[in-house]
C-alpha cells in the first residue's frame, strides 16, 4: 500500500515538474520572442522563423487539405445517413460547417502538426543537445531560448491558425461536394447556407483554440528535445514522447476550451 | 598572472561529489593541459569554467570576474573572450563551414559582410580549411571537423581558447597536426589555451603546464618536467600506464571451466 502511494506521489511530482518546466520555458520564450519579430527584432531570428513557418505551414498544406477533405466527406456521409431518416438532410450543412469551423479544423490541424512538426522540434533540439550544439550556442554568448525556441514558437503561432482555416475550408468544401452529388445542391447555394450557419464567435473560438494548440505543440516538442540525456536512443524516445504528450494535451485543452465556449455561449 | 582562477570548487551530482575543493590557476599566454583518466572530473571542471553548470560551492574567476555569481550580461561578455572547441566539434550541421565561423561575427559585431567574409577566410586558412568553406560538417572527416571547430572558436579573436579532447578519436598523424596547430596559435596569437585530454603524448607535446586530476582532486600541477619527475603513486600509475584492475586470467579461466562442467552435467 505504501509502495502504491510512493509511486503515485512520485508520478504526481514528476508531472508537476513537467508542467512547471513547460511554464518556465513558455515565459522565457515569450521574453525572447521580440528577437524573432520582424523590424524590431534580429533579422537572423526572423529569417529562421519564416523558414520554420514554411516547414510547419506550407509543407503540411497538402497533407492537411487531404485529411480535412476525407474527414469532411466522412462527417457529411455519417451525418446524412442518420439525418435522412428524419427528413433533415439540410442539417448536414450546419453539422459540417460548424463542426469544422469550431472543432475539426483546429483539432485535425493540431494532430497533424503535432505528428509532423512537434516530433521534428524534439528530434532537432534533442540532436543538438546530444552533439553539444546547445552548449556551443551558450558558450558563443547566444541564448538558446532566443536562438532556437523563439523562431519555432512564433512560426507555430502563425502557421497553425492558418492551417486550421485551410482545414476548415477543405472540410466544408468536401461537405459541399457530398451535398452536390447526393442532393444536387449547387455549390454557391451550399456556401451561402454555410455562411449563415457560421457565426463570428465560432471563428474566434477556433482561432483561440489554434493558438493554444500551437503553444502546446511547440513547447512540448522543444521541452522534450531539451530534456534529452544520453545518446541517439534518447532522441528517439523524446520524439515519441513529444507526439504522445502533445496530442494528449491538445485533446485535453480542446475539451477545456469547448466546455468554456459551450457555457459562455449559453449565457 | 592567472587569467582563470578556480578556488575551493565543489561540484556534486545527486549527492555524489565529482570535484572536491579544487584550486587551480591558469596563467595568461600559456598552454595548460588538464590531464586525467576517465571519470576524473576533467569534463566537469571544463563545464564549470565555461559557466555551463553551477558549482555547489567555490568560485571561478575569469579575467577577474567571478562567473559563479556574476549577472547573465557579464557572463555573456566573458564568453565573448573565450573560444571553445568541443570534443564532438559541435558544429551546426545545417550551416556550411563558412557560416559556422561567421555566425558569431554576424551576430556579435557590426562588421560589413565583406569584412566578415575576409575574416572567415583567414580563420579557415589558419586551420588549413580555406578551400572547404562551402562544405557542411557532415561532409568532413573527423580531423577536419576538429580543425573547423578551432576556426569557429577563433572567430572573435578570443583571449582564451578551450579545447576539449582535441585529438580524441583521431589517427596519430592528424592528432600530431592538431598539436602543431595549437602550438602555432599560441606562438602567433599569444593565446591562453586550456586543453583537456587524456592523451599523454599530446599533453607533453603542447603543454607549458600540466594539471593532473584524479577523483575530483588535483594530484599535481607543474611543468612537463615537474610532472614527469612526480613520484605520487597515482601520477606514476597514469604516466607509466599501469592497469588499476588487472584482469585475473587464471580466475576467469577457472570460472569458465566450472561453467562448462555444469552445462555438461545437465541431463
Amino acid at each position: 500500500m505504501t509502495n502504491l502511494f510512493e509511486i503515485a506521489g512520485k508520478e504526481t511530482l514528476s508531472q508537476l515538474d513537467y508542467v512547471g518546466s513547460l511554464n518556465i520555458q513558455l515565459w522565457a520564450t515569450l521574453r525572447g520572442m521580440r528577437a524573432a519579430l520582424p523590424l524590431v527584432g534580429n533579422r537572423h531570428r526572423w529569417r529562421a522563423a519564416v523558414h520554420q513557418m514554411l516547414e510547419i505551414g506550407v509543407d503540411a498544406l497538402p497533407m492537411i487539405a487531404l485529411m480535412a477533405t476525407c474527414s469532411g466527406f466522412i462527417l457529411a456521409m455519417q451525418g446524412a445517413s442518420e439525418l435522412r431518416r428524419f427528413g433533415a438532410l439540410h442539417f448536414v450543412i450546419d453539422l459540417v460547417a460548424v463542426g469544422f469551423t469550431r472543432e475539426l479544423g483546429p483539432l485535425l490541424t493540431a494532430i497533424a502538426v503535432s505528428g509532423r512538426s512537434g516530433s521534428s522540434f524534439a528530434a532537432e533540439i534533442g540532436t543538438m543537445k546530444v552533439t553539444e550544439e546547445i552548449d556551443a550556442l551558450k558558450v558563443m554568448a547566444f541564448e538558446p531560448v532566443e536562438f532556437v525556441l523563439a523562431p519555432k514558437y512564433l512560426a507555430a503561432l502563425v502557421a497553425v491558425p492558418c492551417l486550421s482555416i485551410v482545414a476548415a475550408f477543405f472540410g466544408i468544401l468536401a461537405g459541399g461536394l457530398f451535398m452536390f452529388f447526393s442532393t444536387h445542391l449547387g455549390l454557391l447555394l451550399y456556401l451561402r447556407y454555410v455562411l449563415t450557419s457560421i457565426e463570428l464567435r465560432d471563428v474566434v473560438a477556433a482561432m483561440i483554440k489554434s493558438l493554444a494548440f500551437a503553444t502546446i505543440i511547440a513547447h512540448v516538442g522543444c521541452l522534450e528535445g531539451l530534456r534529452v540525456r544520453g545518446g541517439p536512443e534518447a532522441v528517439g524516445r523524446s520524439t515519441t514522447s513529444a507526439v504522445v504528450r502533445s496530442t494528449f494535451m491538445v485533446i485535453v485543452a480542446d475539451a477545456i476550451f469547448t466546455t468554456i465556449f459551450y457555457f459562455a455561449g449559453k449565457t | 598572472m592567472a587569467i582563470i582562477s578556480v578556488r575551493d570548487l565543489v561540484v556534486e551530482y545527486d549527492g555524489r561529489r565529482v570535484l572536491d575543493g579544487l584550486n587551480l590557476d591558469i596563467e595568461a599566454g600559456q598552454i595548460t593541459v588538464l590531464l586525467g583518466g576517465s571519470g576524473s572530473g576533467k569534463s566537469t571542471l571544463l563545464r564549470q569554467i565555461l559557466g555551463l553548470e553551477h558549482p555547489k560551492s567555490g568560485s571561478i574567476s575569469i579575467k577577474g570576474t567571478d562567473i559563479t555569481t556574476c549577472s547573465q550580461a557579464d557572463l555573456k561578455t566573458i564568453r565573448r573572450s573565450v573560444g571553445v572547441a568541443f570534443q564532438s566539434a559541435a558544429l551546426f550541421n545545417s550551416l556550411s563551414l563558412e557560416d559556422n565561423v561567421a555566425l558569431t561575427l554576424r551576430e556579435h559585431t557590426a562588421l560589413a559582410p565583406s569584412v566578415i567574409d575576409l575574416i572567415v577566410w583567414l580563420k579557415l586558412a589558419v586551420v588549413g580549411l580555406a578551400d572547404f568553406g562551402t562544405l557542411h560538417p557532415q561532409e568532413l572527416s573527423g580531423g577536419m571537423k576538429k580543425r573547423a571547430a578551432v576556426a569557429r572558436a577563433l572567430a572573435l579573436d578570443p583571449e582564451i581558447l578551450v579545447l576539449d579532447e582535441p585529438s580524441a578519436g583521431l589517427d596519430p598523424i592528424v592528432a600530431a597536426e592538431l598539436d602543431q596547430l595549437i602550438l602555432f596559435l599560441k606562438k602567433t596569437f599569444q593565446i591562453t589555451a586550456l586543453v583537456v585530454t587524456h592523451e599523454l603524448e599530446s599533453a607533453f607535446c603542447i603543454a607549458d603546464r600540466i594539471a593532473m586530476l584524479f577523483d575530483g582532486r588535483l594530484l599535481a600541477v607543474g611543468t612537463k618536467d615537474e610532472i614527469r619527475a612526480n613520484q605520487h603513486p597515482r601520477v606514476r600509475q597514469f604516466l607509466d600506464r599501469v592497469p588499476a584492475n588487472p584482469v585475473h586470467t587464471p580466475a576467469l579461466a577457472a570460472y569458465l571451466e566450472r561453467y562448462v562442467q555444469s552445462q555438461e552435467a545437465k541431463p
